[in-house]
């Protein structure tokens, strides 16, 4: 068949300038998502190095990363359901749920060993996820209002068992493994061990990925491109050493990274796994644009709406336990309502749509990144809470608005 | 063009009623490989309940349904597709946000062989190849084949939607109002898709309202006037004028 007499679905070979042509017209279509606040994120570390000086500090950096984590993996959890057009407005909950059981069992009167008490608060969090799936799958009702619920009941019942520990109203952990999820580090050494191998993994996989598509003749990414971003992974992996190895202790020497940092890494690099190389990640995205779509390609599309909800509640579990580690406890004055606008917050930044179908896991980690720099760089120029909630008020209706702007633009139909 | 003996789908005497409505009487064709053929008829006159029966998505009332020499009965419009029929309903169908080569697999994803695949990993370059290549076979070619279908023209969208079609059917796709919503440059892509797919050997039961497409692209017009088969001819005996007119019956 001649090439004229075909629907050609436009541009043709992906050289190095058509892809950044490319590039241009994602971009302006919205499509991009990232880069904007990127470049915001850099203007925003920029301001506050300028107003004070230990913003870009290795001590504070680290700070300012275990502050994230929170935000980035309640993130995470909401993607999960936000590509799906649902939304879990518990998550905050759940994860001071999970937090308060874990904290309950390993401290007070039980003692138990601190994997016997994380499984079952884990459990617990991923049991309630799967209840208003339930919920919104089989009684067909709004997850919205199901979740608005399930948050309010997941107040009473934290408020509930960690008051009636009898320790007014708060409980702190004493138990070592809780404890050092935030505040315990890898070794120098295995830190630098961790950082280079997930560097080298991922510009072989980048390399190797590019390379058997090439054999195969399909679109593959140009050798420059292909060098900026194995370069880009080199630079990030050493700022990521040399913030988390150099000494950040004012008395007793600090280094090494953080047990959450990696946490949050390894439950990013799975969710992203599941998402881009799994039947369910692919069912999540098709199931989210275009459900009528799905169900007549013979998907069993409840299943992995459930699926997602259950994924949701098990990482708003995993959240909740380092949430619980880096306040040293857990009291009956969590405001899971706040983190939950928080986590939903991160995701959009990010460039997550609320209505289905678009989005990454990666998003809650830059709008996670993005929440957290506030809230750090606010604190440290003396700025309290009131401007901090007006800032990140301000930087997700940007972001929303830029998205909202760019895709007005293109030829995407919802 | 090649019409066989044997049809590779024929109704014989299908009834249906919804209630005291009589939706198909006694409708009875037959369809070959090779060959497009327009189902038209004016609102009510019993399209879509036809290609509902076809497609498994209900069942006559008597009748016999018979695919490439096989008395058939769906239970469902899965039993349908696993015959080798394929339905494209009015919206195209396609998951906006996932890309050309995952979306003409949605569902019958290739998994990667051995216990990698037992667990869902998919086998992404495999499927994306042959999608590209089954894509090429009916005149659609995607030199950038990680678009997602959101990123495509409403065109090129039902274009890739009636490919992926003709990919998975072994005798026949139903195609209900394929150019609707579409610009005349646009929905010509769309019926180029469709001759190519004629010319793999698939029968094409192209449903239209649009009656100058139908003429275009057809071999054969059945139409439907309050249930019952009022002409079955050669597209060639037709004009817009006489085809509107059997239509709604001012001419018989």
């Amino acid at each position: 068949m001649s090439t004229e007499t075909n629907t050609e679905i436009p541009v043709s070979t992906p050289s190095t300038a058509s892809v950044f042509r490319l590039m241009l017209t994602r971009f302006r279509r919205g499509d991009s998502g990232m880069i904007p606040i990127v470049i915001g994120l850099i203007v925003l570390g920029a301001y506050f190095q300028i107003r004070s000086s230990v913003f870009l500090s290795t001590g504070n950096l680290t700070n300012l990363m275990v502050q994230a984590t929170i935000f980035v993996l309640l993130g995470i959890a909401e993607v999960w359901l936000l590509l799906l057009g649902e939304i879990d407005l518990s998550a905050g909950f759940n994860a001071g749920l999970a937090g308060a059981i874990a904290t309950i069992l390993v401290d007070t009167q039980f003692h138990w060993s601190w994997y016997f008490a994380v499984g079952l608060a884990l459990i617990a969090s991923t049991a309630f996820g799967a209840l208003w799936g339930f919920l919104v799958i089989g009684l067909r009702l709004p997850s919205f209002i199901v979740t608005l619920a399930g948050q309010l009941g997941l107040e009473g019942l934290v408020l509930w068992i960690v008051d009636s520990q009898g320790t007014g109203g708060s409980i702190s952990i004493h138990e070592p493994v809780l404890y050092n999820i935030v505040y315990g580090n890898f070794t120098p050494l295995f830190t630098i061990i961790f950082i280079v191998g997930t560097v080298l993994a991922l510009s072989f996989s980048l390399i190797r990925k590019n390379a058997s598509r090439a054999s195969r003749n399909l679109e593959s990414v140009p050798m420059p491109l292909m060098l900026i971003r194995i370069v880009g992974l080199i630079i990030g992996g050493a700022v990521m050493i040399w913030i988390f190895d150099s000494n950040r202790g004012k008395f007793t020497p600090i280094h090494g990274m953080p047990f959450a940092i990696m946490i949050v890494g390894v439950v990013l690099g799975a969710c992203t796994f599941i998402m881009n190389k799994t039947k369910p990640g692919r069912y999540i995205y098709a199931i989210g644009g275009n459900a009528e779509a799905a169900r007549r390609s013979g998907i069993a599309v409840n299943r992995y709406r459930l699926m997602a909800f259950m994924m949701t509640g098990l990482i708003s579990g995993i959240a909740g336990l380092v949430y619980v580690s880096n306040l040293n406890g857990i009291s009956d004055s969590i405001n899971g309502g706040t983190l939950v606008l928080y986590a939903v917050a991160a995701a959009v930044i990010g460039g997550t749509s609320l209505f289905g179908g678009r989005g990454k896991m990666v998003h809650a980690l830059i709008g996670g990144v993005v929440i957290a720099t506030i809230y750090n760089g606010m604190a440290l120029i003396q700025l309290g809470a009131p401007q901090q909630y007006i800032a990140t008020a301000l930087v997700l209706l940007g972001a929303v608005t830029i998205d909202s702007l760019a895709r007005r633009g293109s030829t995407i139909v919802k | 063009m090649t019409i066989q003996s044997e049809p590779v789908l024929e109704l014989r005497n299908i009834n249906k009623s919804y209630g005291s409505v009589k939706a198909l009487t006694d409708v009875s064709f037959k369809a070959f490989a090779g060959e497009v053929i327009g189902l038209v008829g004016d609102n009510g006159a019993g399209k879509s309940s036809l290609i509902k029966t076809i497609s498994g998505a209900h069942n006559p009332d008597s009748g016999e349904m018979i695919v490439d020499g096989v008395a058939r009965h769906w239970k469902s419009p899965h039993d349908s597709m696993m015959a080798g029929i394929e339905t494209l309903y009015q919206d195209s169908g396609l998951a906006p946000d996932l890309t050309i080569g995952s979306n003409i697999f949605l569902g019958r994803e290739l998994e990667k062989k051995g216990i990698l695949g037992k667990f869902g990993f998919l086998d992404q370059k495999s499927m994306e190849r042959r999608a590209l290549d089954e894509l090429e076979k009916v005149g659609i070619t995607v030199p950038l084949s990680r678009r997602t279908v959101s990123q495509l023209s409403g065109g090129q969208r039902q274009a890739v939607a009636v490919g992926r079609a003709a990919m998975w059917a072994k005798h026949v796709i139903i195609l209900d109002e394929p150019t609707n919503h579409l610009g005349a440059r646009q929905s010509l892509e769309v019926l180029k898709v469709i001759t190519a797919a004629r010319d793999q050997g698939l029968c094409v039961l192209f449903i239209s309202h649009t009656l100058p497409h139908v003429l275009e692209v057809t071999d054969r017009i059945i139409v439907l006037r309050l249930g019952r088969v009022v002409k079955d001819a050669p597209t060639t005996e037709f004009t817009v004028e006489s085809l509107l007119g059997t239509i709604t019956g001012l001419n018989t």
